[in-house]
């Protein structure tokens, strides 16, 4: 008869397990497949007419960034915080290349010289680029080492302490 | 000699119709051929894209969804489509760039057996558990009446009688 008054406790464990796991995942965080792989190998136009190919990168670490003049203010936050890296890293080697999807040029061109990109930037027309990155959308950041592998992706605006973290790991690599 | 210039002329006028009729036989034949073979492409496409999770929407596919990105990745399935590649290939595309999220129905593998597995599970226990209650309630209901107090049941048929009897 004991048995049969920890029966229902009992089945409740399960759920409540499957419960406690599914609230504690963020339903909107895709994982990416692409981490710990080489990153596709993409060629973009800049916007000042300049080529960009990933591949001609290998050797350089690179962070790439998708971002959007539309996407207020998660990429807004962060646009200062990657013409400084870039500024601050480039002569150490490191890559800074942006992405912008889905845009109107106008608006992309006035949002680089709001915040005075020096780094390379490019629209991706047809969203080939931010397809072949899994990119679900902007702000995301990948964190590519010098053989051309993803060490890690950033969804969300990428803060001071993740860019100090992953650049500097990025830059020790070999 | 006039005679065979119209004759001439009159052959001549049959080929350039002849000619003609089988020009625009022509002509519609390859176009209801194109137009087949576009909705055929067009009917691939959705097929695919309704299996595929738009990634910025909540729970759409991209075939119905009118999100930019669910409309370049649906360019994206055509492409692919067109260049001869198959469904399970497209997929793979998609996979390997998204995960297995970016399929609207998980795989039938592995952990996933589980989610299609657990519903049939739950119906077939369910099932024995209304058996099992239901032959507990029939076994418990006694075939015969409760027991009666034999003088009440014996004043309810004197009663009975001299109702009858009225």
């Amino acid at each position: 008869m004991s048995w049969r008054r920890l029966l229902i406790p009992l089945a409740s464990v399960p759920v409540i397990l499957l419960l406690a796991y599914g609230f504690r995942t963020d339903p909107k965080a895709i994982p990416s497949p692409l981490v710990h792989k080489a990153a596709p190998d993409v060629r973009l136009k800049a916007f000042d007419g300049g080529e960009i190919s990933l591949a001609g990168l290998k050797g350089k670490p690179v962070v790439l960034n998708f971002w959007a003049s539309w996407c207020y203010p998660a990429c807004y936050e962060e646009a200062p915080l990657l013409e400084a890296t870039w500024k601050r890293f480039k002569d150490q080697g490191l890559m800074v290349v942006g992405v912008d999807i889905q845009d109107k040029e106008a608006n992309a061109l006035e949002f680089i010289r709001r915040f005075g990109f020096t780094f390379p930037n490019a629209p991706d027309p047809g969203s080939k680029v931010s397809i072949d990155f899994g990119v679900y959308g902007v702000p995301e950041t990948f964190f590519i080492d010098r053989q051309g592998r993803i060490v890690s992706k950033h969804v969300g605006a990428v803060t001071p302490a993740v860019m100090e973290a992953q650049v500097q790991a990025l830059l020790k690599g070999q | 000699m006039a005679l065979r210039y119209e004759a001439g002329v009159r052959h001549r006028r049959v080929v350039r119709w002849l000619a003609m009729g089988a020009a625009v036989l022509c002509w519609q034949g390859a176009a209801s051929v194109l137009a087949a073979s576009s909705l055929d492409l067009e009917d691939r496409v959705r097929e695919i894209a309704s299996e595929l999770r738009c990634v910025v929407c909540q729970n759409l596919s991209v075939a119905d969804s009118p999100s930019d990105l669910a409309k370049e990745m649906r360019n994206l399935v055509r492409e692919q489509v067109q260049q001869g590649k198959s469904r399970e290939e497209v997929q793979a595309y998609f996979v390997s760039r998204y995960g297995e999220y970016v399929l609207l129905s998980p795989p039938k593998r592995g952990f996933n057996l589980l989610v299609w597995g657990l519903p049939f599970l739950a119906v077939v226990a369910g099932g024995g558990l209304v058996y099992l209650v239901t032959r507990r309630w029939t076994e418990q209901t006694p075939s015969h009446g409760p027991a009666v107090d034999p003088a009440y049941s014996e004043r309810v048929r004197r009663e009975l009688k001299e109702r009858e009897r009225v």
